[in-house]
């Protein structure tokens, strides 16, 4: 159960490599988590973030998930839930793919439309769904400022979370007043293993600070999660750019 | 396995505590009768049942996410009374509102009353709830001469006092059954008025000695301490102490003379549902609680005052409980026995070195300890403070806070709890063990539970 400031007991990682997920872990391990449940495809780093998280006194248990194989999301993140409550669950599994590669490659660019979108479309019913059942609990969605407005240099990508991040926003009102609680954080530029040798774009981020605001997030049972915060202003005259003008700014 | 979807009906609702915080769903069942409650607990299905009563606790004892929570306010019939004893049985749902509605023209009171009325009789049985005459009264649980208990496997016992089930279920939380009706002892009153006196106390060592010489010399004790205060002001507070009015020291032509027994509490009006947070940080708490401390008398006897003024000064504002905004409030209350001053000084001293923007908070001396496995009340000193969730670091700070109070061989209160650590709980309640084991022979699949029970593994 989660306690007065939103902290769970017990978490669901989906994506147990991301490195958000795991600095999300490691802080929720400091106040009062007790069972991680890592679900990703099974890999040495995938059992070295399991131990990583162990040595913080956790009880860490992976499970089989491949955002792909949709067809098994019921059963897979099914049985989980029937071994407990999970107090929340982090939808953290997405790919950045390589933008210019996947333009002369649909199949690549597919896979990456899959993962973000139809992968977590199947993923976040399935967990609302049990959520539900068991009266209380909140998704946390990893959405992106890509999805805010497409951009030339990242828009397979973008659609991709602007489509989950609509989704999630339809999901959480479709949830509102069942107890469950649905969190669609937005961060900017992350530094991570994801973006390495990218250029960093201004408000650039980090793991650990993502972690931070969804820990705030939870206490004040936010919707929507900005990180940094001063993207939600960014963003918003970002949204107003005219079409000719956006196609040339250096982003 | 397939994941069951869960579909939404005009019976479940989003449930949370006075706090609230941490909202869950339930379906909400109103039992009219006994049988409609055996009823709902045989039926309530995998996630068990809890029951509840006017929501005043301020954690998530009353709270049962996915499964199924009774509302016991449908059972409000006052079943029996006997005005030359002083005895009155009534059913579980009835608040200690309606009971001085009905028992204070006849000269009757309740044995203990809590900072507020608004408590069911059930709910002040399952948390064990104390008053400001601990010191000579107890909990009430002490009062109960006997109850009946809806089990998990739907069978009715009469309960009676000095049998562990008694013990277990007074302060036990509502998780060994369902209370449906208790037999209670009451305390005759001559008036429905207060003889007060308050005095004003400049700092917690003064405090404690002035509580520690006379306390017994009234039935009613306690301090109001201002945990803003730093410095040598550190703990200021105003003690009141009171005890009932007899008739004959009403003044000549008091107007209760002629209705000395009148029960006419003030309701004002309730603020909106959709306060901002934030609005009572350390400033205009601070203020408030100087101009409060300023305006206390230097030192007051006789006063007279009425009941509800006295007792539940907060009853009088309906839904308070939304002036800490949505994100929700707490109550951090916790007892850490005599001889450990110190500590109680130095938890003051960091509260007071933090500037939580609290409202003057509860200082009192515990009696005895009482006789329920998970009553709060030892003797000691207890301390009693509402804070805002959104305080950053709060948390932590309070969780530092538990390992002073768990260190000292103290406790944290149960009922008003919504955010201990289970770990530190065994350390705070040395009959935890015996409890979870009547539990698990009386309820072996853990029919009876809560969203606390949950999250402290009860």
């Amino acid at each position: 159960m989660k306690d007065a400031f939103g902290a769970p007991q017990s978490l669901l990682v989906l994506g147990g490599t991301s490195e958000i997920g795991l600095a999300t872990a490691r802080r929720l391990i400091a106040r009062r988590t007790r069972t991680v449940w890592l679900a990703g495809r099974p890999s040495p780093a995938l059992t070295a973030a399991a131990d990583s998280l162990r040595a913080l006194g956790a009880d860490v248990r992976t499970v089989p998930f491949d955002a792909l194989d949709t067809a098994s999301h019921e059963e897979r993140l099914g049985k989980i839930f029937t071994e407990g409550d999970i107090d929340m669950v982090l939808l953290a599994f997405g790919v950045l793919g390589d933008q210019a590669r996947d333009e002369s490659d649909p199949v690549a660019a597919v896979r990456v439309a899959q993962t973000n979108y139809t992968g977590a479309v199947s993923a976040g019913l399935v967990c609302a769904g049990a959520l539900q059942a068991q009266g209380h609990g909140s998704l946390v969605v990893l959405s992106s400022v890509a999805g805010e407005r497409a951009r030339r240099a990242d828009f397979i990508y973008g659609s991709s979370k602007a489509g989950l991040d609509a989704f999630a926003q339809g999901l959480g009102d479709a949830l509102h007043g069942t107890g469950v609680h649905v969190m669609v954080v937005r961060p900017g530029f992350v530094r991570s293993r994801m973006t390495a040798g990218l250029a960093e774009a201004p408000l650039a981020t980090t793991p650990e600070a993502v972690a931070a605001a969804i820990e705030l997030g939870l206490r004040r049972r936010s919707e929507t999660v900005w990180v940094p915060g001063a993207l939600r202003m960014v963003m918003a005259a970002v949204r107003h750019v005219p079409r000719p003008l956006f196609r040339r700014l250096p982003v | 396995m397939a994941v069951e979807t869960h579909v939404l009906d005009d019976d479940c609702e989003a449930l949370s505590g006075w706090g609230r915080t941490a909202p869950a769903l339930a379906r909400v069942r109103r039992p009219r009768g006994h049988a409609e409650a055996v009823e709902a607990v045989l039926g309530c299905g995998p996630r068990g049942a809890v029951a509840r009563g006017l929501g005043r606790a301020y954690g998530d004892a009353a709270q049962n996410a996915g499964g199924t929570v009774l509302d016991m306010t449908g059972l409000d019939r006052i079943l029996a009374l006997d005005t030359t004893a002083g005895l009155v049985v009534c059913e579980a749902g009835v608040s200690l509102h309606r009971l001085m509605e009905a028992l204070l023209p006849l000269g009757w009171f309740v044995p203990v009353t809590p900072g507020t009325r608004y408590v069911t009789v059930g709910g002040a049985i399952a948390a064990d709830i104390h008053g400001r005459n601990h010191h000579g009264s107890g909990s009430f649980g002490r009062h109960v001469t006997a109850l009946e208990l809806l089990t998990a496997d739907g069978g009715i016992r009469t309960v009676l006092p000095g049998t562990p089930l008694f013990d277990a279920t007074t302060g036990g939380l509502g998780l060994t059954g369902v209370i449906l009706s208790a037999a209670l002892r009451l305390l005759p009153v001559e008036t429905s008025l207060m003889r007060v006196e308050t005095e004003r106390v400049p700092d917690l060592d003064t405090l404690m000695a002035r509580l520690t010489a006379d306390d017994h010399a009234h039935r009613y004790s306690a301090a109001r301490i201002d945990l803003l205060a730093r410095g040598a002001a550190t703990g200021r507070s105003v003690l009141t102490r009171g005890d009932h009015a007899p008739y004959d020291a009403l003044p000549r032509h008091h107007r209760a003379r002629r209705a000395p027994l009148a029960f006419r509490p003030v309701r004002l009006p309730a603020p909106p549902p959709h306060v901002p947070g934030g609005l009572l940080g350390r400033a205009s708490v601070g203020l408030f609680n100087e101009l409060w401390y300023r305006t206390a008398p230097r030192a007051a006897t006789g006063r007279l005052q009425s009941l509800p003024a006295f007792f539940h000064p907060l009853d009088g504002v309906p839904h308070w409980n939304r002036i800490h905004g949505r994100e929700g409030f707490l109550q951090y209350r916790f007892v850490v026995p005599y001889g450990q001053e110190e500590t109680l000084r130095r938890i003051v001293r960091r509260i007071a070195d933090r500037g939580c923007p609290s409202f003057p908070a509860v200082l009192k001396r515990f009696g005895a300890a009482d006789p329920g496995w998970l009553s709060f009340p030892l003797p000691g000193w207890t301390l009693a403070l509402d804070l805002p969730t959104g305080l950053p670091g709060l948390g932590r700070f309070l969780d530092a806070l538990d390992e002073e109070v768990a260190g000292a061989g103290g406790r944290v209160h149960l009922a008003e709890d919504s955010r201990v650590r289970p770990e530190t709980l065994a350390a705070m309640y040395p009959r935890l063990d015996e409890f979870r084991a009547l539990r698990a022979t009386l309820d072996p699949r853990s029919v009876l539970t809560s969203d606390l029970a949950r999250r402290l593994r009860l």
